[in-house]
């Protein structure tokens, strides 16, 4: 087990170089160091020294990928690329273009993304799991169809409209929380109600109709066909068999994006006016702010590779059948 | 003067492979049999009588040309004063009179809509007003000054007395209801009459076993959708003649004409994305799962690197360049339309890039299995080449995997663009799509009263499209997917 997380652990390294790599690219393609120096330095009409200045102080007056100058290692080493981006291995993010210390400003606003990603998985894997089952309870019904419309129709709504639409009514019209913003302690619990209850019912008809396939797919098993000949009632047949054999598929789906939950929700946040991860990386996008985005897009990298790893072994630990090669 | 734009090229290659696929398919028994499962679903015949306006509207927005400019030479009649709408579509040499095509870049669409177009108002107006939403000042009649409500210029002019607008309003429905009504009649009957002929019975007995829902096909569900599609086009039509039937925006234009307008932003993000992550994703899916060893190695690499990026930081990432990109080579690009388009491309191909690896890992998984097959393996010890292997018995065995991806990502994409418009890393501002208009109406939701058409009108049209097309996409999945195939 162990040695399998190790060699597991090994294989990430190349996708991360290939993902710094990837970004590197991308932004330096034509976002050149004397173009970012004037977009911080926020000035048309700026000296070529203050342009060289800040790029002395932000370490960006090597060259590219290359340096043919220095001798040795140095060739690889002295460069903006492996500067800026092998510290990030050791999760030393540096600071952003406008001075501020990344892995600080990371460690404060993840606390909030956590605060409503977490409710919203947990409250929603409650929702969707009951309702799921409910359906399936009543499958072949007017009640199973009807869900299955609703849910599709919920599914075609655009995420944006159960935003607003809740910012409008429960804010706007009822006056219950505030329609945005956050506060510290157990006084941001007001402001995270309404995100929380956006994002659990916009993923419910997703979420749903999923977890109904897994459980109409368990339920025309063998082994519940056995159990409802043995005479269980039907109620105990979904809730001691079904379900439990279909939290399998659902857990390890949950394992897998639970990493990514410090990430935060993009969206959600930069409309509640929250301080999380999410409205972070927005905010740095808009004002190209390339180390944060680059710290960013690491984090994320990781933290996806680290919910792959999890999903394999949380597959072993409720699924004696699989094993781990 | 005709102009194809590089989407418009494009739509057209995804037609003509469409049709070209239809033809391939009516001739293989196994690829008409799913097809014929989904042509037997109500739920799909209704939902592709709904696309098929959209698909219309869309294919008729694509087709893009100069205006021709009338020459002023004939001395009789004034010339026209040149209209200069505020449309961000347009340039600003539409009054150039030097060349003998205007500038601007119009499509069929346009003209048909050119009403709507130019029917300009100076702000916000509510669906149905006959007066602007702002208060303004406005000069009496005795040179005194009132602030008040504004008449319209062209909302609701005709009427003599606004009071009239209710009984206005209904007469004009019932106007569009019942012609088109008379268009559907038409059809019916034109398609009583193919039934009728193709099924050898006589005209009133194919009619009534059509009406009774004894048909194969469900004609019926059919008709009666599109009866409900062409009588509210037709209302709507006759509305939207007197009447800014979903109000006007910020800067005056009709709400109505931008929502039409969207319907092809939002298919070409829905289609193009697919068509152009198709190729890799198939090849290299195909690959990695048939040669095995390091072509796996490698293309499993490249996979698992761009699906660790999170997707959004990815698009922003490439949007950012473009934007660099195109301020510095502004002179590049010929009009704000082109580079307009240009951005929409390179958002289809950045979209594809992120979402093709989903498809890739899935073909990887299914030709794994299949090269285990036996006749790939008789194939193979016959000394057939693995081109040829590939061509006849790997990718006919993965196509309705491929289906399936297409038609279920159509949905997601047309709900990204929104997202991704309100991050401004969508398509180009000065285009109409319906994140563009969800995030400029966005703001105008704290207004008091607030303006809540352009947001209702974008959500409107948004997901009438995305409803149907994940209607659709239920049914091709359980008609293609072989774990469901039933005799028949």
């Amino acid at each position: 087990m162990s040695g399998y997380i190790i060699r597991r652990l090994l294989y990430a390294l190349p996708i991360l170089i290939g993902v710094n790599l990837i970004t590197f690219v991308l932004f330096f393609v034509v976002n050149s160091p004397d173009d970012m120096a004037r977009m911080q330095l926020g000035d048309k009409r700026i000296t070529e020294e203050a342009v060289s200045a800040w790029k002395a102080d932000h370490g960006y007056d090597r060259p590219l990928l290359y340096n043919a100058e220095a001798e040795g290692t140095a060739k690889l080493t002295d460069t903006i690329f492996f500067q800026k981006s092998v510290k990030l291995f050791a999760f030393d993010f540096g600071s952003s273009d406008s001075g501020r210390d990344i892995g600080y400003d990371i460690s404060q606003r993840m606390w909030p993304s956590l605060a409503i990603a977490l409710p919203v998985l947990l409250v929603g894997l409650a929702i969707n799991i009951s309702y799921a089952l409910m359906i399936v309870f009543f499958r072949a019904t007017y009640i199973d169809v009807g869900s299955v419309v609703l849910l599709v129709a919920m599914m075609s709504i655009s995420g944006l409209f159960y935003i607003i639409g809740g910012q409008f009514l429960v804010g706007k019209l009822l006056h219950l929380v505030p329609i945005s913003g956050y506060d510290t302690g157990l006084d941001a619990a007001k402001f995270l109600v309404l995100p929380v209850i956006v994002g659990v019912v916009g993923g419910i008809g997703t979420g749903t109709r999923l977890y109904r396939t897994f459980f109409l797919e368990e339920a025309n098993r063998d082994y519940v066909r056995t159990a409802r000949a043995k005479g269980l009632r039907e109620r105990t047949v979904l809730s001691r068999h079904v379900l439990r054999n279909a939290l399998i598929p659902i857990l390890t789906g949950v394992v897998a994006v639970l990493p990514l939950l410090f990430m935060g929700a993009l969206i959600t946040e930069s409309f509640f006016g929250v301080p999380g991860l999410g409205s972070y990386t927005i905010d740095a996008i808009n004002r190209q702010d390339f180390a944060i985005v680059r710290a960013m897009v690491f984090l994320g990298s990781v933290l996806y590779i680290l919910g792959l790893i999890l999903t394999d072994i949380s597959y072993t630990m409720v699924d004696p059948r699989v094993r781990l090669s | 003067m005709p102009v194809i734009l590089a989407t418009d090229a494009l739509i057209f290659l995804v037609v003509a492979v469409a049709l070209g696929y239809g033809a391939y398919a009516a001739q293989h028994e196994h690829l008409r049999a799913p097809w014929r499962r989904v042509a037997r679903s109500p739920v799909a015949v209704a939902t592709l009588v709904v696309i098929a306006f959209y698909v219309v509207i869309g294919l008729l927005d694509s087709m893009h040309f100069h205006p021709r400019i009338e020459p002023m030479a004939t001395a009789e009649a004034p010339p026209e004063p040149p209209v200069l709408p505020i449309d961000a579509d347009d340039q600003t040499g539409t009054a150039s009179t030097r060349a003998k095509y205007s500038t601007q870049v119009l499509s069929l669409l346009d003209v048909i809509l050119s009403d709507l177009r130019e029917r300009q108002e100076k702000t916000f107006s509510a669906p149905f007003a006959t007066h602007l939403f702002v208060k303004e000042p406005m000069e009496q009649p005795d040179g005194s000054i009132l602030r008040g409500y504004p008449p319209l210029e062209h909302g609701g002019t005709h009427l003599a007395d606004p009071s009239r607008r209710g009984f206005d309003i209904a007469v004009r429905t019932l106007l569009g209801v019942i012609k088109g009504l008379l268009l559907w009649m038409a059809l019916t009957a034109a398609l009583v009459w193919l039934v009728a002929h193709a099924r050898g019975q006589h005209y009133d007995a194919a009619a009534r076993t059509m009406w009774r829902g004894r048909t194969d096909v469900p004609w019926r569900v059919a008709l009666i959708t599109l009866a409900v599609m062409l009588c509210t086009s037709f209302a709507a039509a006759e509305l939207a003649a007197g009447y800014h039937i979903l109000g006007t925006d910020k800067v005056g234009e009709d709400v109505f004409y931008q929502s039409l307008k969207s319907i092809r932003t939002g298919l070409v993000i829905g289609t193009l994305t697919t068509l152009v992550m198709l190729p890799a994703a198939v090849i290299l899916g195909i690959m990695a799962g048939y040669f095995r060893g390091l072509t796996d190695d490698m293309i499993q690499y490249l996979y698992t690197t761009l699906n660790s990026i999170p997707g959004v930081l990815l698009i922003a990432a490439a949007i950012l360049m473009l934007q660099v990109y195109m301020t510095n080579n502004a002179e590049a690009f010929a009009s704000l339309v082109e580079r307009a388009d240009l951005r929409l491309l390179f958002l289809c191909i950045i979209l594809g890039v992120t979402s093709w690896t989903g498809l890739c890992r899935l073909l990887r998984g299914e030709s794994l299995k299949l090269r285990e097959q036996d006749y790939v393996q008789a194939a193979l010890s016959l000394g057939v080449g693995h081109g040829t292997i590939i061509a006849r018995h790997i990718l006919p065995n993965v196509l309705h995997i491929v289906m399936i991806t297409v038609v279920l990502d159509f949905s997601g994409l047309v709900l990204a663009e929104a997202v991704l418009s309100y991050v401004n890393i969508g398509v180009d501002p000065t285009m109409n799509s319906w994140g563009n208009m969800i995030n400029g109406a966005r703001l105008e939701l704290a207004r008091e009263p607030i303006v809540w058409w352009s947001l209702a009108a974008a959500f409107l049209f948004m997901f009438t499209l995305v409803l149907a097309a994940n209607l659709l996409a239920d049914v091709v999945r359980d008609a293609f997917d072989p774990r469901l195939a039933r005799v028949g």
